[in-house]
């Protein structure tokens, strides 16, 4: 058989893997930082509202509260309530870039159909916008454990690693949260999304130990993502390894994976009729 | 370059594109001439690989949108019916990020976004958020963007719909000029004059089906006459003079409005009305168009 100088290419080029196959994806990126810099203001925004809360509940209602018993440990309450904080700014921050702005983006702005009349694939936007989500929450992550750390809330050199964790949670939230939000027809579904959210962030264990409920009632707590990333963050932070931390990175693995690939395919079925 | 045999596109029960067959040569310029909801913008989705095809076979520059859709659609431009800039980007930067997505250099996306800034006359707004433009130079932007790739074929969908005279014109002289660079253009319109102005050869497309093809004067000279003469009446309703002047010409057809007679010479067959006795309120002498081949062809105006 003969083979032409274009097969032949075409070959070569389907085997140079990782960069060339994100080039794409990037793009979307890109794409995102442009728009990002004519609306700066609500970029720094994101950055106060976990650093507020953080002074507020460790500060404020520390001083009340005094010290938590984690494991037959004490230790401060703003200890104990920085990671919780951190994990759940780290979903708020990839819900509200998956839901808010994709839907937008989705339904009125026409920006995915745009895409996609270029050699850009539905499976390209769906990482593409994730990873735009997952980068801005790496910048505020940081941001917020410097100032944890400054602050005294920090007492482990592990809690570098609160920072992938961090990237990890915003993986699981961005990409469930675009999957069902392509399911959203109107601006009344996505109070929804709050619906869920909400109850997640105040009973997740991330104001008390998850020993303050009821046997029953801890294993619903446990199963919601975000007390996988509430208590592998605060594992990191307070430097306390164990096996159960890599149940949590896989636990949140799973969700991320699963949420690009259903994002994919939604996109495809909404936007190549 | 195209080339699609029984081509079919449905929704659900509703069938789009009802089995059409089309082949475009390079650098040729091929029109979808139709009124609204005929399929068009359909066709051109189906061409753009945005949608696949519900039957048939089609072949883009050789390949099949099935298996090859992100390799066709790097060689192709596409300027949708609605322009879909991105509001959030200024006029160069939604050149920019266009080109990025196709996976070029971004030393390459620069020069070229240069270079189409001028063919689209926006070098001065080139730092212009694209909400500020008018509707005519964002056609112009969406036009420049579907060309970032230097694309070998160019798909326009309504190129110049819902623009004043002068942006039309414009328009269809930065046509012109992709068209004498040897781009092969494909387009939709409802506007005969476009098509006669752009399309070196176009079909006549009606509920999802082809109902003529050919050259714009080709058509004209198969369809309608040389020149059309329209009569207007004083009455209610024109179908009641229509006997009057009937004989004159190869046809008359009877619009709300008016008469139109399909005639050789129209000012020998005004003569020839009066000669009847026949005094309309008012007349008027043109040339045949191809609004006058879609009247023929089925029965209604290409405009409502
Ligand atoms: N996604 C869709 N779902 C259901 N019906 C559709 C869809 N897209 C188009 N149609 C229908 O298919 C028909 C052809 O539509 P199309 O947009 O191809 O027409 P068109 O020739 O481009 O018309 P126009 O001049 O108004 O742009 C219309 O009756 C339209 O309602
Ligand atoms: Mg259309």
């Amino acid at each position: 058989m003969v083979t032409t100088t274009q097969e032949v290419s075409d070959r070569r080029r389907s085997r140079i893997p990782f960069p060339v196959a994100f080039a794409l994806p990037l793009a979307l990126v890109e794409r995102n930082a442009r728009a990002a810099r004519h609306f700066w203001l609500t970029i720094v925004s994101g950055f106060f509202e976990p650093v507020f809360y953080l002074f507020a509940m460790g500060v404020g209602i520390g001083a009340l509260v005094g010290d938590v018993m984690v494991d037959g440990v004490a230790i401060g309450y703003g200890v104990f309530v920085a990671p919780a904080l951190m994990a759940t700014s780290a979903m708020n921050g990839a819900v509200y870039d998956s839901t808010q702005n994709v839907f937008w983006k989705l339904r009125f702005a026409k920006t995915y159909d745009t895409a996609l009349s270029t050699p850009m694939r539905p499976t390209d936007v769906a990482i593409g916008e994730i990873s735009w989500a997952l980068l801005r929450g790496l910048i505020y992550s940081t941001a917020f454990l410097a100032v944890a750390a400054i602050g005294g809330f920090v007492h482990s050199w592990w809690a570098l690693l609160a920072i992938p964790a961090c990237t990890l949670i915003g993986l699981a939230f961005a990409s469930v949260g675009m999957a069902a939000t392509t399911y959203m027809s109107s601006w009344t579904h996505l109070e929804y999304v709050q619906l869920a959210i909400l109850p997640m962030f105040l009973f997740s264990a991330t104001f008390y130990p998850l020993s303050t409920y009821p046997a029953a009632l801890q294993w619903v707590v446990q199963a919601t993502p975000l007390y996988h990333g509430v208590d592998l963050v605060r594992g990191l932070m307070l430097g306390d390894l164990h096996a159960g931390l890599l149940v949590h990175v896989a636990y949140l693995a799973i969700f991320g994976t699963v949420g690009i690939w259903a994002t994919a395919k939604r996109i495809e079925r909404l936007l190549l009729t | 370059m195209i080339k699609a045999v029984g081509l079919r596109k449905s929704f659900g029960d509703f069938t789009a594109v009802d089995g059409i067959d089309v082949e475009v040569a390079p650098g040729e310029s091929f029109g979808f001439l139709g009124p609204n909801g005929a399929g068009k913008t359909s066709t051109m989705k189906i061409i753009g690989c945005t949608s696949p095809a519900s039957g048939g076979t089609i072949r883009i520059l050789g390949m099949d949108p099935a298996s090859q859709a992100s390799k066709i659609k790097a060689r192709l431009g596409v300027v949708p019916q609605e322009d879909a800039l991105d509001a959030d980007l200024t006029v160069f930067e939604n050149l920019l990020v266009y080109g990025r997505y196709f996976g070029l250099p971004r030393a390459t996306v620069r020069a070229r976004a240069e270079e189409l800034l001028e063919f689209a006359q926006l070098v001065d707004k080139r730092d212009e958020i694209v909400e500020k433009l008018s509707g005519g130079m964002k056609r112009r932007l969406t036009i420049a963007r579907g060309l970032i790739n230097t694309p070998q074929i160019v798909l326009l969908d309504e190129p110049t719909t819902g623009l004043d005279p002068q942006a039309r014109h414009i328009l269809w002289d930065r046509l012109f000029r992709l068209k004498r660079e040897g781009v092969t253009l494909v387009l939709t319109t409802h506007y005969m004059d476009e098509a006669e102005q752009l399309c070196d050869r176009l079909v006549v497309m009606d509920k999802g089906r082809i109902v003529a093809e050919g050259s714009p004067r080709a058509l004209i000279a198969e369809h309608a006459s040389r020149e059309v003469l329209e009569l207007r009446f004083d009455v209610a309703d024109h179908a009641e003079r229509a006997a009057d002047v009937e004989g004159i010409g190869a046809r008359v057809e009877v619009l709300a409005d008016r008469l139109l007679l399909y005639v050789e010479n129209g000012d020998v067959a005004l003569e020839q009305v009066t000669a009847r006795g026949v005094h309309p309120m008012s007349s008027l002498v043109r040339r045949a168009s191809l609004e006058d081949v879609f009247l023929r062809l089925t029965g209604r105006s290409l405009i409502e």
